[in-house]
């Protein structure tokens, strides 16, 4: 057995955990150059399960698609640092303000590109949306089965995988044919730190717009060592209809976005002195709030 | 055509709570827009869920009873609510932002290259002026949720597609009966004819579900701690006191990251949304988080030492002091008052 042929669908996303004071521009949008871009961490659980895989499975490949701006290359990179085999860069003035359907359809052309693969793996869903709905569109525009909510993969051969899913109140397990979609758990294994052999080897790994970009010349590098090349692909690369891309491509609209404000009411502030405690139970009493 | 569906899911023949919850929303908006509301349940043994579903405001209920169907898998259910949507032409689709939901809404709305919203907090029905075009749309679905983990609210709209669906979670609408003796009309979905054998790729090898043992949603009244309660022992008074006023203890996540209280008891945008009458946090210092998960409540109460605490600002009423003097004399002046 040669082993599998896996995709891992990943996105840089900005960390909205870690939210502070300048993070709402005065007018009460986001200021996304306040937070850090970060690999979207059940993309890293999902990273993770196909590593593990990998080492079960010797001769099986695993390349990262991403969609985004140029820099998300940073994530490929990230993921070739542990372990992951390349990756390629969906990115396009066009695909901006994409939602979720218009972004699936985007995402299942280049995992056809990548055909024939044996798995997809994503993280179930992004920090910044919080939606998990690009892993289902995707599986259902590639017309196969999907996982969801994957902790652990138990086992898998040619035909078949078998996976632990996480759900409200316990766990299941479903065997499911080849190939499937999977979408990893947070409760999934956290992904292994970067491999000091894969970080030289992938440190000049870049993409195109990178080369252009960067005052070195890795011309000859990059021509001795074609696995360094971070591949972008464009709306034509990937064959996709414009009409299906962007806010176009997209039924879902923003109409009106609020910085989350809490009103103030109106704050009865009390001491806890015995007669304050006591007139308190008293109204409540009262007002049949308790009693 | 043009009416609202709500999917229900079941738990052994039980309809469940988010579903209710769904038709009773759903009801309210066929009231607002003069349509329908059809509810669809697909699983097995579904013979009892007719009675529990009428009651909540449901016109019509499809079913799809085959022992296949239960417990779900994704493939035949999207396949089921994928045909009836295309047959149908409902203008409203509602799911649970559950396992389950999540996992099938996703699919329908690519199948049918429509709209979806998730974890709705909020559904309203209002007009849209589109700017560019200035197309004017009547009586469209406003998706309010949370976005941005929880730093922004987004009012979602999907003009141009049909249906407008979207997902919300359990414990965000209350559910109401609106009467108990309600029927409406019952349509058998024939599974033979709509399935076929590659539905069934996928199959369950073993389930372990555990049934929920504590229930702070249906508390009216929740007494939580948050970090600032200091340790487990400290939760005993938190204890003491829902104990004395028949209500139910829980958490912030600080407390539940603190090993203080266990996750099922944890409220907010992770955990539960409650709306108990009576609310009290107790040393919780009201992160936007939990505030998300507990905003609806009634009567807040605050009991906490710092006078700044971003709590206090939802808060009906603010104890300034140490909670471990103050809810001794909580449980006192309300057993004297009682008497």
């Amino acid at each position: 057995m040669k082993g599998f042929k896996i995709v891992l669908l990943a996105k840089q996303v900005p960390d909205t955990r870690n939210v502070g004071k300048d993070t709402m521009k005065a007018d009460g949008t986001v200021n996304r150059a306040a937070l850090p871009a970060i690999f979207n961490p059940e993309d890293l659980n999902g990273l993770e399960l196909a590593l593990r895989i990998k080492d079960k499975y010797p001769g099986t490949t695993i390349n990262v698609l991403t969609m985004g701006p140029a820099r998300a290359a940073e994530i490929i990179r990230e993921a070739m640092y542990r372990g992951a085999d390349g990756g390629y860069l969906v990115t396009d003035r066009k695909f901006a303000g994409s939602d979720t359907l218009a972004t699936s359809y985007a995402l299942s052309l280049a995992v056809k590109k990548l055909s024939p693969f044996h798995i997809v793996i994503a993280g179930r869903q992004a920090i910044d949306g919080d939606t998990a709905q690009v892993g289902p569109q995707v599986a259902e525009k590639l017309g196969l089965p999907q996982i969801t909510y994957a902790e652990e993969i138990i086992s898998t051969d040619k035909k078949e995988v078998t996976v632990k899913r996480r759900l409200e109140r316990g766990v299941e397990t479903v065997a499911a044919p080849l190939p499937v979609v999977i979408t990893a758990h947070s409760s999934a294994p956290g992904c292994r730190s970067r491999h000091a052999k894969y970080t030289i080897k992938y440190k000049n790994a870049k993409s195109l717009s990178e080369l252009q970009e960067s005052s070195e010349d890795y011309l000859q590098l990059h021509k001795e060592r074609p696995y360094l090349l971070i591949e972008e692909w464009s709306v034509d690369d990937i064959g996709a209809d414009v009409g299906q891309l962007g806010l176009s491509g997209s039924p879902t609209k923003v109409k009106k976005i609020e910085n989350v404000v809490f009103t103030s009411k109106e704050s009865i502030v009390l001491s806890g002195e015995d007669s304050e405690v006591d007139n308190l139970m008293k109204d409540l009493i009262a007002n049949h709030t308790i009693g | 055509m043009d009416n609202i569906f709500v999917y229900c899911e079941t738990d052994e023949g039980q309809v469940a709570e988010v579903s209710l919850e769904l038709l009773t929303k759903g009801r309210s908006l066929a009231d607002l827009l003069k349509c329908k509301l059809e509810a669809v349940v697909i699983g097995s043994g579904l013979n009892d869920t007719e009675r529990q579903i009428f009651p909540y405001g449901a016109d019509v209920i499809y079913v799809a009873d085959d022992k296949r169907l239960y417990p779900y898998t994704t493939l035949p259910h999207a396949a089921i609510v994928r045909r009836l949507f295309e047959q149908e032409k409902p203008q409203i689709g509602l799911f649970g932002a559950t396992s389950i939901g999540r996992d099938l809404a996703p699919r329908i709305a690519s199948a049918l290259k429509c709209g979806l919203t998730a974890d709705c907090t909020e559904l309203e029905i209002g007009d849209h002026t589109e700017t560019r075009t200035n197309k004017q749309y009547k009586n469209i679905l406003y998706q309010i949720r949370p976005a941005f983990g929880g730093n922004i609210i987004a009012t979602i709209i999907n003009p141009d597609t049909r249906p407008q669906l979207a997902t919300v979670r359990e414990g965000v609408m209350k559910k109401e009966v609106l009467s108990p003796g309600r029927k409406g009309v019952v349509k058998n979905i024939d599974t033979g004819k709509w399935l076929n054998q590659e539905d069934f790729a996928v199959r369950i090898i073993e389930r372990h579900i555990e049934s929920r043992k504590v229930n702070i949603k249906n508390s009216g009244v929740i007494v939580a701690g948050g970090y600032g309660v200091g340790s487990k022992e400290n939760f005993g008074n938190l204890y003491d006191l829902a104990h004395v006023l028949g209500g139910e203890v829980a958490g912030s996540r600080a407390a539940v990251d603190g090993g203080f209280i266990e996750h099922e008891r944890q409220v907010g945008q992770t955990g539960v949304t409650v709306r108990p009458k009576l609310y009290f946090a107790c040393g919780i210092s009201g992160q936007i988080q939990h505030r998300a998960g507990m905003d609806q409540s009634a009567i807040i109460i605050s009991i906490n030492n710092d006078p700044e605490a971003p709590i206090n600002q939802i808060a009906d009423y603010t104890i300034i002091g140490d909670l471990n003097e103050i809810i001794p004399k909580l449980i006192k002046y309300y057993q004297k008052n009682t008497k």
